[in-house]
């Protein structure tokens, strides 16, 4: 008797990890993830090109950023093509000599820190708001989700260029290239809150009726308690599967934005920019600076909406 | 005065030219035209700009005019030369012209409208600074008195256009716009002038239709082919192709450079091209003491004329020709293109690419390690601006000086230099000259900025002996002392380096195969000459 507790602690450890990875292996969404070959291609995509944008300045044959290191002498090379400096330029180079690999992977990269940043600024956002107007109810949830109907009766891009508009404008001119990151985050952020709001709210409306929650609140606990500790963790399912949609949403609003020339400059482009830079070269013959470009913006959009899509369905009761 | 007497010589001869061509051209027809950037007002003494007069020059008309060569011929004034007094111009103005509106024209309404534009928001006063007094004769005559001997004076008027007094007046744009401060007037969406076509509607950026005016006094001299005019002001170069291509538009005035050989390889279009009369260049604030977007505190590197040097040299101009203008431009080492009086091959000198050179130069200067400043790039008004811009950051990034790039609109852009003081540290630039006379490019360009002088100096280049002897050329009558005067100034400025010139634009312009438009070398193409051909 003496010896079992004492022997315990360490297997215990160790059986637990095995054992939570066991259960995670065993659950029903990584069981349908196995049996789901358009899931993995998705997933496999999705990571590489993940890895590849954020190894960028690792793996990058050249400083896509670093305006020193392009030679303009080695502008319009074909794929495949050596320049200047000795590097083979695979995807060739665009009008100002500069590697077009170097150029989609650093793009990738900023194309995705939007994405990223302006999915976990919309989340954060619509999810307050959601569970204050779920939880508080009556005029405050008939204002927020006036507000929500009002922003969704907008196309996103819409609302998406006015507040980058206004961002602008605020902001002193020679900050703009610094600043125009952030203000694209915020924009594609503030036109996507409205989804989550909405979501969470609906969720919000059924639990806050059950049993645990009246137990808290006999227990005492305070509203922002209840929302935070208890209420949020039974609403977050359908949220992470609206913020996986909307990564690829959002990365297609960044490179429109950017397209349209009112995105990211094209010192530090995105992939928008260089399909935009790549889109006057279509008549003249050097369509491979639009065409790999635009291919990686597909093929980035296309795995990470596949991996949503699945997400959605796996974790969908009535589909199972 | 002999090549005044020449030049109205030959512009009789080209008159009668045109008038012996329009007799064969039979057609008549609507075109559609496009250009990357639109005007940026109607008021036509608010900017001196090109595609605002390009625009303008369809609706108003100046006294003198330049042909597509450059020539100048009778516009308002049929006839003009200097009286026995050397200060008095007298010009006899063109009988039977009306204003859009009915009104008749008269020397008053010159009178009125050179007043106009000597305002101090106007931004055409640099090029009547010399004139004393102007006095009525009759209906029909006008004399100018200049402060001093002003042999050059007819060629400043070649984009001062002339307004319906009775017009401006009743409508109260008598004042000029003040177009930095986005100022409006009656002026600025409407317009009522002399000329060939006249205004429909106006959607600033979008559309401007004109309709042939029937009433033109050149009806039979020109050929006024044209029977209305949709201009479309189109910024993306694809978009502008594609239009062109589809069908949509029937003039592109600035083609693509990446483009030009695919439109001239297709059977259902031509392209004509040519040399501009415009040079394209960098300016950098060489006056201030501190340059408000560089890290550099305290002190202004582009003070230090070692460092204008250092990025005289190491801007690839061959490369930059090569590569972003595909071989479309004349790299130049001087501000003024050929043909501009005072231009000689001697100062058009272009420093070899050195990079060691420039590296040390800059270390020389204190700047071993560079420093950073913001450049300021318009990105719809010259050939591939927005490129050459990006092809300048990555060069100047090899000896240490780090750009960064803010490219826009022209409407955004050309207020950052004109406003006093101007909101810019270096900035690109391109210059033509209407006048064809280097005093054109010292006044409005290396003048110390002041009410009248210096409108597009943004470099706060401020020399006491180049604004004299530049003041100095408008009342100088021996034309070889002006000449020597001239020399003399370029040779100082060129040794200051306060401007870094890159290339002499060349134009393309892409038609259907109809139309007969020759490329103009003020890149103002004034469609009553052109001929729609059966």
């Amino acid at each position: 008797m003496n010896d079992a507790p004492q022997i315990k602690p360490p297997p215990k450890a160790k059986s637990t990890l095995r054992s939570r990875l066991a259960a995670v292996w065993d659950s029903d969404l990584a069981w349908n993830f196995r049996h789901s070959p358009v899931a993995i291609a998705a997933a496999t995509t999705t990571l590489l090109i993940f890895i590849a944008a954020f190894l960028a300045p690792w793996i990058a044959p050249q400083n896509a950023f670093d305006p020193g290191a392009v030679r303009l002498d080695d502008g319009f090379l074909k794929p495949l093509e050596v320049g200047s400096t000795g590097i083979t330029h695979v995807f060739g180079t665009d009008s100002q000599g500069r590697d077009l690999l170097s150029a989609i992977l650093y793009g990738t990269r900023v194309s995705l820190i939007v994405g990223f940043a302006s999915v976990g600024f919309s989340m954060v956002l619509g999810v307050s708001l959601g569970l204050i107007a779920g939880f508080v109810g009556g005029r405050v949830d008939a204002l927020i989700m006036r507000v929500a109907d009002v922003q969704l009766s907008f196309p996103a891009i819409l609302i998406a260029l006015l507040v980058f508009g206004v961002g602008r404008g605020l902001i002193h001119p020679t900050q703009h290239e610094r600043m125009a990151v952030i203000v694209l985050i915020i924009a594609i952020g503030l036109s996507h809150w409205a989804q989550y709001a909405r979501t969470v709210r609906g969720a919000t409306l059924v639990e806050r009726n059950k049993e645990y929650v009246q137990a808290a609140r006999v227990m005492g606990r305070t509203s922002g308690a209840i929302m935070g500790s208890h209420v949020l963790p039974n609403v977050i399912g359908p949220v992470l599967v609206i913020a996986t949609i909307n990564l690829a949403l959002a990365v297609i609003e960044e490179a429109t934005l950017s397209f349209l020339g009112v995105g990211v400059p094209p010192t530090q482009p995105s992939l928008g920019t260089l399909i935009r830079v790549g889109q006057q070269f279509l008549f003249s013959g050097e369509r491979w600076i639009l065409f790999f470009p635009a291919a990686a913006l597909i093929i980035l959009a296309l795995a990470v909406n596949l991996l949503g899509d699945w997400l959605r369905d796996a974790l969908n009761p009535r589909l199972k | 005065m002999a090549r005044f007497v020449d030049t109205f010589v030959s512009a009789i001869v080209a008159g009668a030219l045109i008038s012996g061509l329009a007799t064969t051209s039979a057609e008549a027809r609507a075109i559609k035209w496009a250009r990357s950037g639109d005007a940026l007002t109607l008021d036509p003494h608010a900017q001196n700009e090109g595609p605002t007069h390009a625009l303008s020059h369809h609706i108003y008309e100046p006294l003198v005019l330049r042909d597509h060569t450059g020539k100048a011929i009778p516009a308002l004034a049929e006839s003009w030369a200097l009286t026995a007094d050397p200060l008095v111009w007298e010009f006899k103005l063109r009988k039977g012209v009306t204003f859009h509106d009915g009104t008749a024209f008269t020397a008053d309404d010159v009178i009125y409208s050179f007043e106009r534009a000597r305002q101090p928001t106007s931004d055409m006063k640099s090029l009547l600074s010399s004139v004393d007094t102007m006095t009525k004769v009759d209906d029909h005559t006008l004399r100018i008195k200049t402060k001093g001997p002003n042999p050059i004076f007819p060629s400043n008027l070649n984009d001062l256009f002339v307004m319906s007094k009775a017009w401006t007046e009743k409508n109260n744009a008598g004042k000029v716009q003040d177009f930095k401060a986005k100022e409006e007037n009656f002026s600025v969406r409407n317009a009522n002038g002399t000329g060939p076509f006249i205004l429909v509607s106006r959607e600033p950026d979008v559309k401007t239709v004109m309709k042939r005016n029937d009433a033109y006094w050149g009806k039979g001299q020109v050929p006024l082919d044209i029977t209305e005019i949709t201009y479309l002001p189109i910024k993306a170069d694809a978009t502008r192709v594609a239009a062109l291509l589809s069908g949509e538009v029937d003039f592109v005035q600035d083609v693509p450079v990446q483009d030009i050989q695919k439109l001239s390889s297709d059977p259902k279009l031509q392209v004509n091209v040519g040399p501009e009369n415009r040079s394209i260049f960098f300016g950098m604030n060489v006056g201030d003491k501190e340059l408000k977007t560089s890290d550099v505190k305290g002190k202004n590197p582009f003070a230090e004329k070692k460092v204008r040097a250092a990025m005289n040299i190491i801007i690839n101009r061959s490369t930059i020709q090569r590569v972003t203008m595909r071989g479309q431009s004349l790299p130049t080492g001087i501000i003024a293109p050929p043909g501009v009086n005072g231009y000689t091959k001697d100062l058009d000198v272009i420093p070899a690419a050195d990079a060691a050179k420039a590296k040390t130069l800059m270390a020389e200067a204190g700047y071993p390690d560079g420093f950073s400043v913001t450049l300021h790039c318009p990105n719809d008004r010259y050939i591939n601006d927005e490129a050459i811009c990006q092809a300048a950051v990555g060069q100047l990034a090899t000896i240490g000086i780090k750009v960064n790039l803010v490219s826009q609109s022209k409407s955004i852009h050309f207020p950052l230099i004109q406003r006093n003081p101007p909101e810019t540290d270096f900035f690109l630039l391109g210059w033509g000259v209407p006048t064809f006379d280097s005093h054109y490019v010292f006044t409005f360009l290396y003048h110390t900025r002041t009410d009248k002088e210096g409108g597009w100096n943004a470099t706060r280049y401020s020399n006491a002996e180049i604004d004299k002897l530049t003041v100095g050329l408008t009342q100088e009558t021996d034309l070889t002392k002006r000449n020597q005067t001239i020399a003399q100034i370029w040779k100082a400025l060129q040794d200051e380096v306060i401007y870094i010139p890159i290339h002499i634009q060349t134009l393309a312009y892409a038609m259907k195969p109809d139309l007969e438009i020759p490329v103009d070398i003020s890149n103002q193409p004034k469609l009553k000459f052109a001929k729609v051909k059966k």
